[in-house]
């Protein structure tokens, strides 16, 4: 019997989801008393999990495993999964995680539960919380099955530290020939991606035109924020579709979304309300935004965000 | 080419969403249901894939009677015809598993499915279906060239894209991207009409395993009251956000 998770590498360091699947992994353990084995693939650092509640760290270490593949990475976890004898597997929701987990449940035969926000409320039978009707409601699943993955909503548990002594194994695993190549990856900028973001800055209709998103980069840039943007602003090509956010764009769960003339239509909120702090600068105060936020400014973007830059550098200067 | 895309039949996205029978169910009434958006951008690019190179386009729902106005729907679009597994959707396995059974018999180049559907957004049903069918699978596609049985396709990844080779046949997860909102086609008359003529099939589900099911649904706690900060009192919001939110 034993937990696992899958602990995601970028360029073999842990990814923040992977610190969170950990801790999240650890009370699961301690709740049904059984071993939390992670698996990660070409991590440089594989002991810094024990930091985090992990009893056993299994290491593949492979070059053609350097870039993501669906077909290897689901035979390479799903092995270990049916060695460890495990119950519980937990995935982050990453593109990544989020495209194999399918794939896995099928290999395991476990239930599969996406989007889950919380710990089991209850284990006989195991039943779990999760988003659904894209944030509009939370649901109460009961599994129906002896295994399960589950795959955890961003910063929904927090990283909690429980440093624990763990066995470091590694494992070999032979790559079976498939034909999903990737031929190449394009990046869309060396800045965070809306998925890894701590913080998003997101623009709308109300800046008017590409040519002022300098205030938006700028406030992101003194934040180390990821930039995002409503859907009529992508879609006039304003902005990149992948900067596109809400029901039918990205998910954003960060932890402080800020939103600049961007009025909060069902659609948008949707996408980004399981971020936890939303600020709203919009010049309507009864724009709807103001309805799901936590902090509002009533302003002009054009005033208030440079304003808002100037005075966030001072801040940062002070306090780094 | 023949092309099956799997069609989910969602709540718009502007429905208030309710619950009945002591919060186990979804409340289906004076709601108004629409193909669910990242299967439309699927089926467009299906339909494409007719125009330009002949294919043929089916589609599919696993869903009671109330389905077949978004069925349709997909008729008048384009599609070819329809089948319907006659069965309440229970979990994604079970529907995995029904397309799963229904595919077997057939021999289609190309699945298309959502990446997401935005009732339940399990994210789980074309992966499970690649899984069970042993078929090559590509999630958040934005891009696909099909030239005989190979294909270049396009995947969307956090913080980037990947451009993937490989051959049919093949299941996708689609969403927007795959095809432009202003490529998406609204049924015309001549369509509506031709889609009377074309074929609905009923199929009965085979043997249906769950592995999960839906206890109750809550909604969100109204939020609290936002805080208003005057716009000449910057500092003040930033002392918020560090002191009070902890977010910087
Ligand atoms: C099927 C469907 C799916 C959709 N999916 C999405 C989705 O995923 N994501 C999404 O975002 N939308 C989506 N939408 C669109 C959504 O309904 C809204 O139209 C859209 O979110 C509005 O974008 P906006 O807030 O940028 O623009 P607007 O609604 O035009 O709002 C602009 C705001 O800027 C404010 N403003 C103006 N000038 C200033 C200034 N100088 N300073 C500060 N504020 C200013 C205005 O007061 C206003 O509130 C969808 C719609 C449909 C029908
Ligand atoms: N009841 C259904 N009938 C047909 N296709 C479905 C059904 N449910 C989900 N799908 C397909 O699977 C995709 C992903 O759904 P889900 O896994 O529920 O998020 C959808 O976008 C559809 O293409």
């Amino acid at each position: 019997m034993s937990v696992l998770i899958f602990a995601e590498t970028e360029r073999g360091k842990f990814k923040k989801d992977a610190l969170e699947l950990a801790s999240y992994g650890r009370s699961i353990s301690d709740e049904i008393k059984s071993k939390l084995v992670a698996i990660c693939i070409n991590s440089n650092n594989p002991e810094e999990l024990s930091k985090y509640g992990v009893d056993k760290i299994i290491c593949v270490n492979n070059n053609d495993l350097e870039n993501f593949n669906s077909k290897n990475f689901s035979d390479c976890i799903s092995n270990v999964f049916l060695k460890e004898k495990s119950q519980f597997l937990i995935l982050s929701s990453s593109s990544n995680s989020r495209y194999i987990g399918g794939i896995l449940s099928i290999y395991t035969k476990a239930a599969y539960v996406s989007n889950v926000f919380s710990k089991p409320t209850k284990y006989k039978p195991l039943q779990l919380r999760r988003n659904s009707f894209t944030n509009k409601a939370y649901e109460t699943v009961e599994v129906i099955s002896d295994k399960v993955i589950i795959s955890l909503c961003r910063n929904s548990y927090g990283i909690i530290e429980n440093k624990v002594k763990s066995e470091v194994v590694s494992e070999t695993f032979k790559i079976a020939n498939n034909d999903i190549l990737v031929s190449s990856t394009e990046k869309l900028s060396d800045k965070v991606s809306i998925a890894d973001a701590d913080i998003v800055v997101s623009g709308g209709r109300g800046l008017k035109g590409p040519e002022n998103w300098h205030i938006i980069e700028n406030l992101a840039d003194v934040l180390g924020a990821a930039t995002a943007c409503s859907k009529p602003v992508s879609d006039s090509g304003w902005r990149p579709h992948s900067e596109h956010v809400g029901q039918t764009g990205k998910p954003v769960a960060s932890n402080l979304y800020i939103a600049i003339g961007i009025s909060g239509a069902i659609q948008h909120l949707a996408g980004i309300n399981s971020s936890k702090i939303k600020v709203v600068i919009n010049t309507d105060p009864d724009a709807p935004f103001f309805k799901s936020a936590d902090y509002g400014i009533v302003g002009d973007a054009f005033e208030v965000v440079p304003e808002l830059i100037e005075k966030l550098k001072k801040f940062k200067s002070l306090n780094n | 080419m023949k092309i099956l895309v799997c069609i989910s039949h969602v709540p718009d996205t502007t429905s208030k969403i309710n619950f009945t029978e002591n919060s186990s169910k979804f409340d289906k009434n004076n709601v108004q249901f629409v193909i669910n958006p990242n299967d439309e951008f699927g089926l467009t690019r299906a339909i494409w894939f007719k125009e330009k190179a002949g294919a043929i386009v089916h589609v599919i729902n696993v869903g009671l009677h109330e389905t077949e106005a978004t069925l349709r729907k997909t008729l008048a679009i384009g599609a070819d015809k329809a089948f319907r597994i006659n069965i309440e959707p229970m979990d994604g396995y079970s529907v995995a598993k029904c397309i799963s059974d229904f595919i077997n018999e057939k021999d289609y180049d190309l699945i298309i499915a959502g990446r997401e559907s935005i009732d339940y957004n399990g994210g789980m049903v074309p992966g499970m279906i690649s899984a069970l069918n042993n078929i090559n699978f590509i999630d958040k596609c934005v891009g696909l060239e099909i030239e005989g049985k190979k294909v270049r396709a396009c995947r969307e990844c956090d913080g980037g894209k990947e451009n993937i080779s490989t051959t049919l046949p093949l299941i996708i997860g689609s969403q927007k991207g795959l095809v432009e909102e202003s490529d998406l086609k609204i049924p015309n008359m001549r369509g509506i009409m031709m889609a009377r003529q074309k074929e609905l099939i009923v199929v009965e589900p085979g043997q249906i395993d769950i592995k999960s099911k839906s206890v109750n649904f809550e909604k969100p706690k109204e939020k609290a009251e936002v805080k208003l900060i005057s716009s000449d009192n910057l500092d003040e919001l930033i002392n918020l956000l560090h002191k009070e939110a902890k977010v910087i």
